[in-house]
């Protein structure tokens, strides 16, 4: 089991989004939905605590593999995250994410956390400072409007020669 | 020790010069920004103030930078809670650009990029705008792209 007090949050994004918790919820977790959205990947989660979690390419191979840390429909949902489908990302420790959702009048308040155990330079966290808006950005039009947006996006270059370094220096064991 | 900020990026399925015209004109702001909205002609060097819907004023500032569908810069400053007057004038910067996308998928979208930085030190007024942001961008994104917004506070 992971030491879940030691990870801290590193990047937090915000969004509102007109559509119900349900709803909300079943973006998050639903294969066929979050392929829509995600760059492509569907979400394969076991629907409980403790089960596994997975995003996988269109042919099935796994991207991100992780555990169901809370499985708390329709308002918190929380799993380990580690980049298998990367080559180095894989040796990187893995971190925490957290969708939470609550009722903010009429729309729906969807909070994004990626946590972290260990002092991650801001080269690596800029993966998902760049990623996550894309990502909530298309969940939200697809919610709204029915209509995902297009956003062609690798992962910043200089986030590719921070893993590198890292997993040589391997800085989370000091 | 860079300087208190809060960036906030968000995607919307529209055009540059829409997104700009939907964040400078009046009455299109009242609808997205919970009854506020600004007063300014929006061009370099000229003052801005931010308003409830009595007329009171929330916020002043100077545009500091304003090229039409790409940049606008505000010196900005809050006026209503003393607290966060007393950090002093702050910087808003919002940046429009279209996103690169794939032809054959989804909907071409515009990146949105807001940054908020305090010139001086303090606290109270970078987490004020954190919290105020996502409310309001996330309303101009819903305006822009249903028609509506997404919530009335």
């Amino acid at each position: 089991m992971i030491d879940v007090p030691k990870f801290k949050p590193k990047t937090v994004y915000v969004t509102y989004i007109a559509a119900t918790p349900e709803k909300v919820w079943q973006a998050l977790t639903d294969p066929a939905f979050s392929r829509q959205y995600f760059f492509g990947f569907a979400i394969d989660v076991e629907r409980k605590t403790g089960g596994g979690f997975f995003l996988r390419y269109p042919d099935g191979r796994v991207h991100v593999r992780g555990e169901v840390l809370d499985w708390s429909p329709p308002r918190r949902f929380a799993c380990t995250w580690r980049v298998e489908g990367m080559e180095a990302f894989d040796e990187l420790p893995e971190c925490i994410v957290t969708y939470e959702i609550e009722q903010a009048g009429e729309a729906v308040r969807l909070t994004m956390t990626e946590s972290h155990s260990w002092d991650v330079p801001d080269a690596i966290l800029a993966g998902g400072r760049s990623g996550w808006p894309v990502i909530l950005s298309s969940l939200k039009s697809v919610l709204e409007t029915g209509k995902p947006l297009s956003v062609k996006m690798g992962p910043p270059p200089e986030m590719m020669e921070a893993v590198s370094r890292a997993v040589v220096e391997k800085p989370w064991l000091k | 020790m860079s300087k208190p900020r809060f960036v906030y990026v968000t995607y919307i399925r529209s055009t540059p010069e829409t997104v700009w015209a939907a964040l400078t004109d009046p009455d299109t702001i009242r609808k997205f920004w919970f009854g506020m909205t600004a007063e300014s002609d929006f061009k370099q060097g000229k003052p801005w103030r931010l308003k409830f819907e009595d007329g009171r004023t929330a916020d002043i500032g100077e545009i500091v930078e304003a090229e039409p569908a790409k940049r606008l810069v505000i010196r900005w400053r809050n006026e209503f809670r003393p607290e966060l007057k007393a950090e002093g004038w702050s910087r808003c910067m919002m940046e429009i650009e279209m996103a690169d996308y794939y032809p054959n998928f989804g909907g071409k979208a515009v990146k949105l990029t807001i940054t908020h930085e305090l010139e001086g030190e303090g606290t109270k007024f970078i987490e004020a705008v954190s919290g105020g942001w996502p409310k309001v961008i996330s309303n101009l994104k819903s305006l822009l792209e249903t028609g509506d917004v997404a919530f009335q506070k």
